[in-house]
């Protein structure tokens, strides 16, 4: 069997040979916590991959769907003292796996086709089908559909995954955030770029207006381009190595990074990928360079706000903590539970000087893919108004991971499922997190769990919200006779 | 899938299809353990959940004449549970309940696939103390625990493994199952034989039960980071500590190879300039550790230590003591492949060992680091090589047989913990002399006849 240049045989070998089997991420892997078969652990996995490298063990059925049942959640990064490049491994084992079409069937093929070749690379039609699907939910046709059942005549995975269909925002981002915007007081220091992200955009656009906004309270002056492209980690992460390269070039074609200070990031997931654009280019040449200082000016929102040292919001007056300012989708999804939000978000007049619990869940392509796990408390701790409560586990996947609750239903529920008690048992009112997926995922296990009144939310939003607090209390006091 | 009246297909009809595994992809993960430069793919490997699941798969293992290699997490260090060639891999991990915490005896009954974390965590939440902290108690089962009489970093004070052990199930090659021990803390009726088991290594018998000692908690901890600008006057406080009547619960060593690559990983702000670290914490009554954690600053002082530096709290203790647990798997940052050895010394002779080490390193052209648990004489020279590399690993062979005959020279062991295995098989005549080693093979012929358990390992 032959394998093309992206093959496991041709992969660096000290990175497979860098594991030394000590079995120090046995504990922190989710598949290998199901089944305790070392086969699903990280460094069973390793040990197979490296049997495939030696050509000892043909890549076949049962590796690859070994490889997808993996959740790409790198928590084994953060537990390998080591420094095992688990994440490389993955990725060329998957890629791998892909062209070698072990897995592939005609409707698979059409699927993956159809989503990674063609919705993912094309930004405007990405927006029409994210459009009409608002259309279809805004114009009460999905419930009706509901309601008639008429679900019931889709094909039964579809149907399963019906529900899960997230819902879309009225606005995108183009139409709530202008391409340059300038902090109020006029005084730049630093010139950034947002990236608003796919699904971030589609679904939670209001994240990234409160991250425009919360740069501009930080001094920076910032672009936020219209149309931008898909970052390519949807592809890389399911191996299609040559369509993330395409997207990483197209990217760094349209921006520039050597004119900004930093390029944010607010979605866990993309940039994980995104800060790996200097590795997935390193052998273009007419790229390589630009490439690395992308990765130099890639940032987190959290990162970069604790490196610039961000102003802490003031308490206003009256802790008036958290208004709903910004309704997450699901928040907004029905009366209900917008009622009960609200209160939660105000403080009740029976309940003054209480300040709400908020626990934070790390995004595992946040905490493990960019080691960004303190910084997001930071912002949670400088919050007026909240307490900050660890959960346990904070840092396991929610069963998200991608398109993995797709794919892996029984598994993504278990994990959700855990997930979920763990956030309940802190008793906090809001969770806060940093990914779309693990946003849709979190917000689907809570309500299925009955709770209905805890709050999912990024954590800029949270801070947007403080300072937005800040400013009218400020004016009522400019009102004040 | 294997004929009905294989092995696999009996194994399979007693503990039900997904407890044994016989594909490639499921076994290759089994052909290793912890230990570097091992490995030998195992014809099966079977789960079971009950001392009865046990006693069914070694008497059907018996029959087939089928070596049966005990495994728990695999983390062990001298190639227990690595596979003998045609060997069947009998894995604990599911027996992992915790059946008993009795708060009026104080003693914890645990099946022996627990993990030792949950142990300590069990105790801890009844208020009690486990001791036994093994690097790798966040991974490793506590049958392995005892299999390998394993120390950890609370040793110097608290002693081993073995000194928790009041009471052992164990399963015998025959199938037969024996309570050893019980809850009374002092007993002389017959032979000691639950102590034959506890380190035996998976050669004598399979544990599925143990009864473990706990502890009151200790009412107060502090916690010391002391670095030195050489490894001798490290050595030498530690002599001095011990000199002073003073048995702090922990004193680590890191040399400044690993005291990098440590850092690298835990960012914990280790002094990596410093050529040697010590860590070092006292517990026990608040009064107590306050004199004894200054005393121990002073006679560091003395000893020419270029910094001290006190934990604030118990959650910088806890990450020091963690950080100082993944030294060996952070040395393999270096090199691709880590051969770790164990030997060791009484601790008068700590100084000579470690100058040893770094003499023989130097005359074999090798790189090594060396950390280890000073207070119990315990090092953990680290060669840092390169399977691959023929030569290099010859050289390594050598030196690691020098090092063992000075160890041995200087009233020492060739291992502290982490048992003989398949890879110190060969030099364990030589520690215990031929009378000695006999009546070591002359037990396991008594006891397991026809060899069927972890056969070649710890003897040859
Ligand atoms: C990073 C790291 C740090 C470590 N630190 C320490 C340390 O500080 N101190 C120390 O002493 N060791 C240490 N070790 C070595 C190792 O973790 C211990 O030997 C541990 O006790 C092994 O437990 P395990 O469950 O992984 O057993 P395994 O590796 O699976 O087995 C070890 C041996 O015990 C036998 N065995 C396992 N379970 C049973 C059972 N139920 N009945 C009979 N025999 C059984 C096996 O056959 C084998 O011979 C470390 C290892 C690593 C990787
Ligand atoms: S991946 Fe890292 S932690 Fe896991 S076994 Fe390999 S070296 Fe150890
Ligand atoms: S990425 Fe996650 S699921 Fe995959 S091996 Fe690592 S810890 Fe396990």
């Amino acid at each position: 069997m032959s394998m093309g240049k992206s093959g496991l045989r041709s992969l660096d070998y000290s990175i497979l040979q860098q594991c030394m089997h000590c079995g120090m991420c046995l504990p922190v892997c989710p598949t290998y916590a199901e089944t305790r078969r070392e086969r699903h652990s990280p460094r069973g996995r390793i040990a197979l991959l490296r049997a495939i490298a030696d050509g000892e063990l043909a890549m076949n059925r049962a590796i690859a769907e070994e490889m997808n049942y993996c959740l790409g959640c790198l928590a084994c990064t953060s537990a390998c003292p080591a420094g095992v490049d688990y994440g490389t491994m993955v990725e060329t084992a998957r890629a791998e796996a892909e062209e070698l079409r072990i897995l592939a069937t005609p409707k698979r093929d059409f699927i993956r086709w159809s989503t990674m070749r063609v919705l993912f690379t094309r930004p405007r039609l990405l927006r029409l089908v994210g459009r009409l699907l608002w259309l279809w939910q805004a114009s009460g046709l999905q419930a009706l559909s509901r309601r008639w059942r008429l679900t019931r005549l889709l094909p039964t995975r579809i149907r399963e995954l019906e529900p899960l269909t997230p819902r879309i925002c009225a606005k995108f981002s183009h139409q709530i955030i202008a391409p340059i915007e300038r902090p109020r007081d006029g005084g730049v220091k630093h010139r950034v770029l947002v990236l608003t992200g796919c699904m971030q955009d589609l679904m939670f656009s209001e994240i990234n207006r409160a991250t425009v906004d919360v740069l501009l309270e930080n001094g920076c002056e910032v672009h936020t381009p219209p149309a931008q492209f898909c970052c390519g980690s949807l592809h890389a992460h399911n191996g299609d190595h040559a369509t993330a390269q395409l997207l990483a070039r197209r990217q760094l074609d349209a921006i520039d990074p050597a004119r900004y200070d930093a390029i944010i990031s607010n979605a866990g997931g993309c940039g994980s990928h995104l800060r790996h654009y200097d590795r997935l280019l390193a052998g273009e040449t007419a790229y390589s360079e630009r490439a690395r200082e992308w990765t130099r000016k890639l940032k987190d929102i959290h990162e970069w706000l604790v490196e610039i040292g961000f102003r802490r919001p003031a308490p206003c007056g009256e802790h008036r903590t958290f208004n709903i300012q910004f309704p997450t989708p699901h928040q907004t999804a029905n009366a209900e539970v917008r009622g009960s939000m609200l209160e939660v978000g105000c403080s009740r007049s029976g309940d003054r000087g209480r300040s709400a619990p908020v626990t934070y869940h790390e995004s595992c392509h946040l905490c493990h893919g960019q080691k960004v796990s303190a910084q997001p408390r930071a912002i949670l701790r400088a919050l007026p108004g909240v307490e900050l409560r660890e959960c346990a586990e904070a840092t396991w996947c929610c069963g998200s991971a991608g398109i993995y609750n797709i794919t892996q239903p029984r598994t993504a529920t278990w994990l959700q499922e855990r997930k979920v008690a763990h956030l309940r048992a802190t008793g906090a009112e809001i969770v806060a997190l940093a990914n779309p997926g693990c946003h849709l995922q979190v917000a689907n296990g809570l309500r299925a769990a009955g709770c209905v009144s805890t709050r999912v939310v990024h954590p800029i939003v949270l801070l947007a919200e403080a300072y937005a607090a800040e400013r009218s209390t400020r004016s009522d006091v400019g009102q004040a006779p | 899938m294997n004929a009905p009246d294989s092995l696999e297909g009996k194994l399979r009809e007693h503990l039900g299809v997904p407890a044994v595994l016989t594909a490639q992809e499921d076994l290759l993960p089994y052909a290793f353990d912890g230990t570097a430069a091992l490995r030998q793919v195992p014809r099966a490997v079977v789960f079971a959940r009950s001392a009865e699941q046990v006693a069914t798969v070694l008497r059907l293992a018996g029959a087939a004449g089928v070596p049966v290699v005990t495994r728990g997490s695999g983390t062990g260090l001298s190639g227990g549970s690595v596979p003998v060639p045609g060997a069947l891999v009998l894995c604990l991990v599911e027996m992992d309940r915790i059946l008993e915490i009795d708060t009026r005896n104080l003693t914890l009954r645990a099946e022996a696939g627990v993990i030792t974390q949950q142990i300590y965590d069990a105790a801890d939440a009844a208020g009690l103390f486990y001791p036994p902290d093994p690097g790798s108690m966040k991974v490793s089962t506590i049958g392995g625990n005892v299999a390998e009489n394993s120390g950890g970093l609370r040793g110097l004070k608290y002693g081993v493994t073995r000194d928790y052990v009041m009471g052992l199930e164990v399963v015998l090659a025959d199938g037969s199952i024996c309570w050893l021990g019980n809850k009374c803390v002092k007993d002389v009726a017959g032979y000691n034989l639950r102590d034959l088991f506890i380190g035996s290594e998976g050669t004598l018998g399979v544990i599925t039960q143990v009864l473990l000692k706990l502890l009151p908690k200790p009412a107060a901890r502090a916690t010391l980071l002391a670095t030195f600008a050489q490894m001798d006057a490290a050595a030498e406080t530690v002599s001095a500590i011990i000199a002073a009547k003073i048995i702090p619960c922990t004193l680590e060593f890191l040399d400044q190879k690993t005291i990098r690559c440590v850092e690298d990983f835990a960012h914990v702000g280790l002094p990596t300039e410093a050529a040697a670290l010590l860590l070092i914490e006292t517990d026990g009554h608040p009064a107590a550790v306050a004199d004894e954690i200054s005393r121990i600053e002073a006679l560091c002082r003395e000893r020419g230590a270029t910094t001290l530096k006190r934990a604030a709290d118990a959650a910088e203790a806890t990450r020091l003591a963690t950080a100082r647990r993944s030294a060996f798997s952070a040395l393999a940052r270096l090199r691709p492949t880590t051969i770790l050895e164990d030997v060791t010394v009484p601790r008068s002779e700590l100084a000579a060992m470690i100058r040893f080490v770094g003499e023989t390193a130097a005359r074999y052209r090798l790189e090594v680091a060396t950390f280890g648990h000073f207070g119990d004489g315990n090092l953990h020279p680290t060669f840092l090589t390169d399977e691959r590399d023929a030569g290099e690993m010859h050289r390594v062979e050598e030196a690691l047989k020098d090092i063992f005959a000075q160890a041995l020279a200087l009233g020492g062991t060739i291992t502290g913990e982490h048992g003989v295995g398949l890879a110190k098989r060969s030099f364990l005549r030589g520690q215990m002399g031929d009378a000695s080693y006999a009546l070591l093979k002359a037990v396991k012929r008594a006891i397991d006849p026809d060899g069927l358990l972890n056969p070649g390992k710890a003897t040859e």
